[in-house]
């Protein structure tokens, strides 16, 4: 089954809503957990890891929140399918990597995704958009107790869940959001921010996660510690960080409009203009710019534009969903070309920012 | 899909570490690093005052050589999965869960740096919960029974070797399995 025909569209997956959606793009909880009698993916040699998802694919499959879920195993998708998968947030780099003896169960709704033998046996998530930590949680813990009656799990009373890497020993949890920050950045006050969130035992990484550019201004901010705190906790604490970065967001936009007002504009203007006009752009480039442009239609820049337009963009213009759309393989240089095209045409109907923005709604 | 960033130090090797850090003017400086020259450089908490350095390579980096350290170089294995701790010393990763206990006192330490606590506060699996608070209750409830034989209080005795009959099946099913 081609995957773009199980995924919800691009368009519809920006119509998706949830609290503080302008600045959270979306929420995540992930577990990792293990059987009690394989060796892990990484050191399991291939007919165990076999066994291993011959075990564990069908329970998830049984799930009743996996009804008409998209199930597959890795060596059945094709490069280009993975890719789109990764730009969609759906699995990880490591996992895309991965061929025979891994296997994805997605759900109609994108709300769960279960990666099979990526680093562990099981990494289950739960997706959520906008700042629902909470819910993502309780999302998940259902989905995990409800697991656990079909699969024998690796526990240790002392050490908890097993984990093939200490560092996600006991809870196994990884709970995690995607920032958009561009007025922390313009205002230069990300890096204090993150290092300070930091110093909180938190992790800030890039949009694809670990060891990536922060491309579009977009940060994923987690915990790193898994063990000797319960999940509540940790979400909590999570929560309760991402609330403050979010009011410094905030102040910083409205700092930037009131003090650095010619600078702002002079940025969001700028970045419309080579949007709307460039003739060859590549992916990193688009999606810095489409971050200032989403910044523009918060700040009312754009009345006449949905921030879904941008969102949307942010999602079609990325490597594998450009090149999905044409038959023919293309070049990074003919990329370039197609998707300035798709961003102009885009943009066609769009005025230029107003110099007199209107009062920032949220 | 994206071409491969090179090491910014040797220039050789592909890099896997990636910083990048935005300057008062607005531009973008980029360090890219491979594990090697990350390793060589001691990049640590604090590079360029930006993204900390991926936690798990970082620290699985570092654990390998505590656990080295700890059984004398001798070099342990696992009996269930062969797993050796200079495997560990390459991936950062285990073998299989009995990688834990077979490598228990190198990890303690580690452990220790990476956590907020060495002990687990949180879920644990329904059946395995259900049997430990048996357990519990097990134990709690020969102690009073044995008190109250001690006092010769007998009708409480009798009531206690039932709440205790009544436990041992359910004690004795999740263990089955």
């Amino acid at each position: 089954m081609d995957i773009c025909d199980f995924l919800i569209t691009p368009a519809e997956a920006t119509r998706l809503h949830g609290p503080h959606d302008r600045i959270v793009m979306s929420s995540r909880v992930r577990l990792a957990r293990n059987l009690k009698d394989a060796a892990y993916p990484g050191w399991a040699k291939k007919p165990e890891r076999i066994k291993v998802l011959e075990t564990i694919r069908p329970a998830v499959e049984s799930l009743p929140e996996m009804k008409d879920a998209f199930s597959e195993a890795m060596d059945n998708l094709g490069v280009l399918d993975k890719q789109i998968l990764v730009e969609r947030h759906l699995i990880s780099r490591e996992h895309a990597a991965k061929s025979s003896g891994s296997g994805l169960v997605l759900n109609r709704a994108e709300t769960f995704c279960v990666m099979i033998n990526e680093e562990d046996h099981l990494r289950m998530q739960a997706l959520r958009p906008g700042l629902q930590l909470r819910q993502a949680w309780t999302a998940i813990d259902h989905l995990d107790s409800e697991l656990e009656k079909k699969l024998d799990y690796a526990f240790s009373n002392e050490l908890g869940y097993l984990t093939a890497c200490p560092t996600n020993l006991g809870t196994g949890i990884r709970v995690s959001a995607m920032l958009h920050l561009p007025g922390l950045v313009l205002a230069e006050q990300i890096n204090p921010i993150i290092q300070s969130v930091n110093k909180l035992g938190l992790a800030v990484r890039g949009l694809y996660g670990e060891g990536t550019e922060a491309l579009g201004n977009v940060f994923q901010v987690s915990n790193q510690m898994t063990l000797g705190e319960n999940e509540t906790t940790i979400v909590e604490r999570l929560d309760k960080v991402l609330l403050q970065i979010i009011e410094h967001e905030e102040n910083a936009r409205q700092t930037l409009l009131e003090k650095k007002t010619k600078v702002v504009f002079n940025h969001i203007g700028r970045a419309y203009g080579v949007l709307a006009n460039a003739h060859s752009i590549s992916s990193k480039e688009t999606m810095n710019l489409l971050s200032l442009m989403r910044l523009g239609v918060d700040l009312g820049l754009f009345p006449a534009v949905e921030r879904s337009l941008v969102d949307e963009l942010f999602i079609t213009t990325q490597p594998a969903h450009l090149q999905k759309q044409f038959s023919d393989k293309l070049s990074a240089e003919e990329r370039d070309l197609l998707r300035s095209d798709m961003v102009r045409e885009r943009l066609k109907n769009v005025s230029r920012p107003s110099v007199k923005p209107l009062k920032p709604g949220n | 899909m994206d071409e491969k960033k090179m090491c910014s130090v040797c220039k050789e090797k592909p890099a896997t570490l990636f910083f990048s850090k935005i300057s008062s003017d607005n531009k973008k400086q980029n360090l890219d690093l491979c594990d090697a020259c990350a390793k060589a450089k001691g990049v640590s908490d604090d590079p360029l005052a930006f993204l900390v350095p991926d936690a798990d390579v970082m620290l699985g980096l570092g654990a390998a050589q505590e656990i080295t350290q700890t059984t004398g170089g001798v070099d342990l294995k696992c009996p269930r999965c062969g797993f050796s701790q200079a495997d560990f010393k390459k991936s950062g990763r285990l073998g299989c869960p009995e990688c834990y206990e077979v490598f228990a006192e190198g990890l303690a330490g580690l452990l220790k740096t990476m956590h907020k606590g060495t002990r687990h506060t949180g879920k644990s699996p329904e059946a395995l919960r259900r049997s430990r608070d048996n357990a519990e209750r097990f134990k709690l409830l020969q102690k009073k029974l044995a008190k109250a034989v001690e006092a010769e209080d007998f009708e409480q005795a009798a009531k206690v070797r039932d709440e205790l009959k009544d436990l041992t099946p359910r004690t004795a099913e999740p263990a089955k399995k």
